[in-house]
This record gives C-alpha cells, structure tokens and sequence, in this order.
C-alpha cells in the first residue's frame, strides 16, 4: 500500500483475495486468446478466402495475398507494437488492449460480411487487405497490454505462474480456431461451408468478444501504472525512452536476440510447420493433419502453465533455452520420421484392397480430355491413400501421362499416436520457451515504458522470424541439393544463434521488484 | 566470461552485413528468376518487405554486438529501473 496526497493505493496482489487476481488472469487471458482465435482463422481459411473473395486472375490474387501474408504478420505486427506499446505507457494498459480487442473483433466480423468477389469486384479483396492489416495492428499492441497487466498485478514470487496464463492463449486460439473450422466443416459438408459455412467462424467471433469487452470495462486499471500515473510520472515519450536510451535499448536488443527470435521459430515450427509438413510433404488427410496437431495441443497445453510456474523457483532462462537446445537437437530426427512412416514405397502393399474410380473430362476450347483415374487404397494395417493418375489426351498427339501422385494418407492407428506423441513433444518445447517469456520480458523493462519495450521484441522474434518459417523453408527447399528436411535449417540455425547469445548474455536472476 | 561476451561481439558484429548481404543476392537471384511481369512484380513485392524489415534487424544486431565488444552486458541491471 502507499499513500498519496489524499489518495491510499493498494497492490492487487498484496491485498485483493485469491480469486479476483483470477478475475484479472481471465479477463486478460479470454480477449488474448479471442485476438489469436481472430488471427489464425484468417490463415487457416486462406484458400477459401482466395476462391469466395480473391479475382481468378492469377497475378492479381498472388499480389494481393502477397500483402495480406507479408506485410500483416512482418511490418503491420511490429508496428502495432509500438502505436499501442506507446499508447499503453501514455494513458494506461486497460484502455489500449479494450481498443486492440475492438479494433481484432470488428475487423474479424466484418470479414465475414464481405460479399464475394463475383458481387462487388476488387472491393472485395481490397476490403481483406484492409481488414487483414487492421488485424495485424490489433494483435501487435494486445499481447504486450495483457502480459503487462497480468505481471503487473501478480506477487513478486508468482510472476512466472501468472503470466503463463496469458501465453497459453495463443496456442488455445490455434486449437479454438482449428476446432470451430473441422466442426463447422463437418457439420455443413464440404460444399456448404466453401460456398457460405466458411463465413461463421469469423461471425461467431463478435459474441467472444462482446463477452471479453464486457469482462474488460469490469476492471481497474494496473496498480503499477496507476501509481505511476498519480505521482506524474508517466513517460512522456515511451518511444524515445525505450529505444533512445542506451540502458533501455541494449535490453530490448538483448530480448530479441537472446530470447524472443529463438523462441519465435521453436513456436512456428512446433505448431504450424508440422501441421504443413504432415499435410504437403507427407500428404496427410487434410483432417488427419489437424487431428494429430489438435491432440498435440491438448495435451501439451497445460504444461505451458507448469513451466511458468517452475520459472518462479529456477528462474526463466534456463528453461527458455534448454527448449531452444532440445528443437535444435530433434527437429530432425523428429521430421525423418514423419517422412519414413509416411513413404508408401516403404509399406506392404501386397496386403492392399483396391478401388478405381475414372473420370474424363473435355478441356475447355478444345477437343483434348482430361483422363483421372483415382485408386483408394486401403492397407491390412488400416493405412489407407489416395493414387491419383491424370492424363491428357490428345485429338493430334495422343496420350501425356503425368506423374502418378499419392495424397490424403490416413495412418494406422499406432503410427497416428506416434505422430500425436511427436507433435506433443514440439508444442512442450514450444511451453518450454514460451511459458516463462512473459515474465521474463516485463522483468527486463521499468514500469513507465514497459508496454513499448517488451511489445516490440516479442512481435519481431514472433511475427518475423517465426511468421517466416514457412516462407524460408520452401526458399531453402528450393536450392538444387536440397531435401524435404533442408527447410528445418532455418529454424534450428535461428534457435542455435538465439541459443548461444542468451547463454552467454542472459542472466538467469529475477527482478523482483518490478514495482519501480 | 566477459572476454568471450566481448570477442563474440565482434562475431555479431560482422554477421549483421553478411545476413544483409546474403538477403539482397538472394532477393536478387530470385527476382531474375521470375518469368512474367506480375510475378517478378509479386517477388519484388515480397523480398523488398523482407529487406525492409531485416535491414534495421541486421543492424540492430551490429549495434547488439558493438554494445557486447564495448563491455556493455558484463554487468546486467539487477532491476528493471537501473
């Protein structure tokens, strides 16, 4: 407690009973994990979105989605960082992450509301660009808001376990948005939810966040900045006190090299570079992949909580980098094995039940025909693919075959779990550098320019070294030489560099009073 | 520790160019490698973003390591506020 002028100030954490810091925990948690939610449906609805929203031509689309990938998740993410990171430090945390959640929230909404492409023109996709870029801005300044204001309410010792509340969100958003596509999928068909189904996940988005608003303007406003707010001392310029001060500057600096850009590509790699592995590269079933990585989720989650809470007892660094160093060791084994149990050249096909459905088809404006043959092929062991031929015939030079390819693999019930295990044990490394990095990051910086500081770092580890794993992946891919594994050298190459520097430079003590 | 904190910093020092350097061959390299006027477009678009962003990352990383090579990160803050 402390007085000032006739005012009594009271920490949260020292007075208020056990379950309204539940209160704070969940209010914050419930809109990050809503602004994820909102984020990752955009992405995991992206080929819808190109065919309901996007013109047919080609170029066009390439171009627009180009802006929509890049430059939301590189530039419109760190720069929110710093529009709201300032806001934040200027008039206080509550407000700058109700405005973050409204901005997410109706941006998603509205969404779901565009017309298509064939009803309004290029207004349709210049309205996702727009609406994408806002999302993009939102998220940059919610993280950094709901970390701060979680850490500023906690007790010096639970900082850890606090915290990692608000880091569980973000996986719980991928499971959420992950969970509402399948089901809403299966329960429309597969036509129905192309054609208009694909719209209510980004509908439903405006009840999640009415409720989180709501739970929102119920609370108060940090103890630390409200303090800091009565004695006048509020930062006047958190931008240039953040990143013009040397002291400042070389722990922001520190924070991305040492911690936040390795465990951005361990958190990329783990939950969204497996899922695209299993689903390109080793042709998984489009439901099989998600499966396997919904599992994954489920069980890993709740670790992230027991990590933050150990950090509270040994510190955060040791934790953060022993995950960095275990992806760094078995990302490829790991990945090999999804590729040898895969290889349908390595399983028994003797044992096999086939189905042949042919199909032909004329090429449009011309006399040529498209000839598909597709095998179901069902294994003793449960396996089953798809072997899909398709040859054009031609009126003038006869027939060109094309490569035979297999897709849409359902594995056998033990090779499933197995894959499940592998999947959980990447997202418990992702728990491991994740759980404890909240606290770590609000440890590293002074209350009156905290939001900034930590934001712009946690967004540039996350939204650009992570955000860019797929990307670097297929350009190593790419390279002659290269193999379906050559891709995971960026991110253990990332996490090795990220590894070394938070050896060598992180210190493993806690602050323990944050309450400057 | 804090010879090898400092000698490190050197190596960060000169990583910083060398990444800037390997991003603009292969922005390069993959613009040339474009065919149609949309596409080449299209990966302009795309590598002049990640240019754009990884050139102040590069340089915050030379920055990072002439911090280290000064003696900076031989003795952290023990609070936040220091």
């Amino acid at each position: 407690m402390f007085i000032l002028g006739n005012q009594i100030f009271l920490f949260m954490s020292e007075t208020l009973p056990k379950n309204n810091i539940f209160k704070v925990i969940g209010a914050s948690s419930l809109g990050t994990l809503i602004e994820w939610y909102d984020f990752y449906i955009f992405g995991s609805l992206a080929v819808i979105i190109g065919h309901q929203l996007f013109p047919e031509d080609a170029g066009a689309s390439a171009l627009i989605n180009t802006l929509a990938i890049f430059a939301a998740g590189f530039i419109v993410r760190p720069f929110g960082a710093l529009v709201f990171g300032r806001l934040g430090d200027l008039i206080g945390r509550k407000y700058t992450f109700l405005l973050t959640l409204v901005l997410m929230g109706g941006s998603t909404f509205l969404i779901g509301l565009i017309p298509s492409y064939q009803s309004i023109g290029y207004a349709a996709p210049i309205l996702v660009l727009i609406l994408r870029l806002i999302q993009g801005l939102a998220l940059g300044g919610e993280y950094g808001g709901a970390a701060t204001y979680v850490a500023e309410h906690a007790p010096k010792n639970k900082r850890g376990f606090f915290t990692s509340w608000i880091q569980t969100t973000a996986t719980l958003g991928l499971f959420l948005s992950l969970g509402v596509i399948v089901i809403t999928k299966n329960v429309l068909g597969v036509d129905a939810f192309a054609d208009w189904g694909w719209r209510i996940p980004f509908l439903l988005s405006i009840l999640l966040v009415v409720v989180s608003i709501y739970i929102r303007m119920k609370m108060h406003e940090s103890p630390m900045f409200s303090k800091l707010k009565a004695e006048g001392n509020v930062s006047k310029n958190p931008l240039k006190e953040s990143f013009n001060n040397k002291a400042n500057f070389k722990m922001v600096l520190l924070a991305l090299f040492g911690a936040t850009m390795g465990q951005g590509v361990i958190w990329y790699t783990g939950q969204f570079y497996a899922q695209s592995f299993l689903e390109n590269t080793c042709k998984l079933d489009f439901n099989d992949s998600r499966y396997i990585l919904l599992w994954g989720i489920a069980f890993a989650t709740p670790f992230f909580v027991i990590f933050g809470a150990w950090s509270d007892r040994i510190g955060r660094k040791w934790i953060m980098l022993s995950g960095m160093l275990l992806g760094i060791i078995f990302y490829r084994p790991i990945y090999q094995i999804f590729l040898d149990d895969t290889d349908t050249a390595k399983m028994n096909l003797t044992e096999a039940k086939y189905g042949t459905v042919h199909k032909r088809e004329q090429i449009d404006g011309t006399q040529d025909s498209l000839y598909t043959a597709i095998t179901h092929v069902v294994l003793k062991s449960g396996a089953s693919f798809n072997k899909v031929q398709m040859d054009t015939i031609s009126v003038k030079s006869g027939i060109h075959p094309a490569k035979e390819i297999i897709k849409d693999k359902i594995l056998p019930t033990p090779i499933f779990w197995k894959f499940v295990g592998l999947i959980f044990f990447q997202i418990l490394l992702v728990t491991m550098v994740y759980g404890p990095i909240a606290a770590f990051l609000v440890e590293l910086f002074p209350t009156k320019i905290r939001y900034t500081s930590m934001s712009l770092p946690y967004h540039i580890g996350n939204g650009v070294f992570g955000g860019l794993v797929p990307f670097v992946a297929t350009l190593i891919a790419s390279f002659s030489g290269s193999t379906p594994l050559s891709g995971l050298w960026y991110p253990i190459g990332i996490a090795t560099l990220s590894f070394i520097i938070g050896t060598i430079y992180l210190s493993n003590k806690r602050d323990e009073t944050i309450n400057d | 520790m804090n010879f090898l904190k400092k000698f490190l910093g050197l190596v960060w020092m000169v990583l910083g160019p060398l990444t800037m350097g390997f991003l603009l061959i292969q922005a390069f390299d993959k613009v040339g490698f474009a065919h149609s006027d949309i596409e080449r477009t299209n990966t302009i678009l795309q590598w002049g973003i990640i240019l754009f962003i990884f050139f102040p990352i590069s340089i915050g990383l030379m920055i990072f390591g002439y911090y280290a090579w000064k003696g900076e990160y031989d003795q952290l803050a023990d609070h936040s506020s220091d």
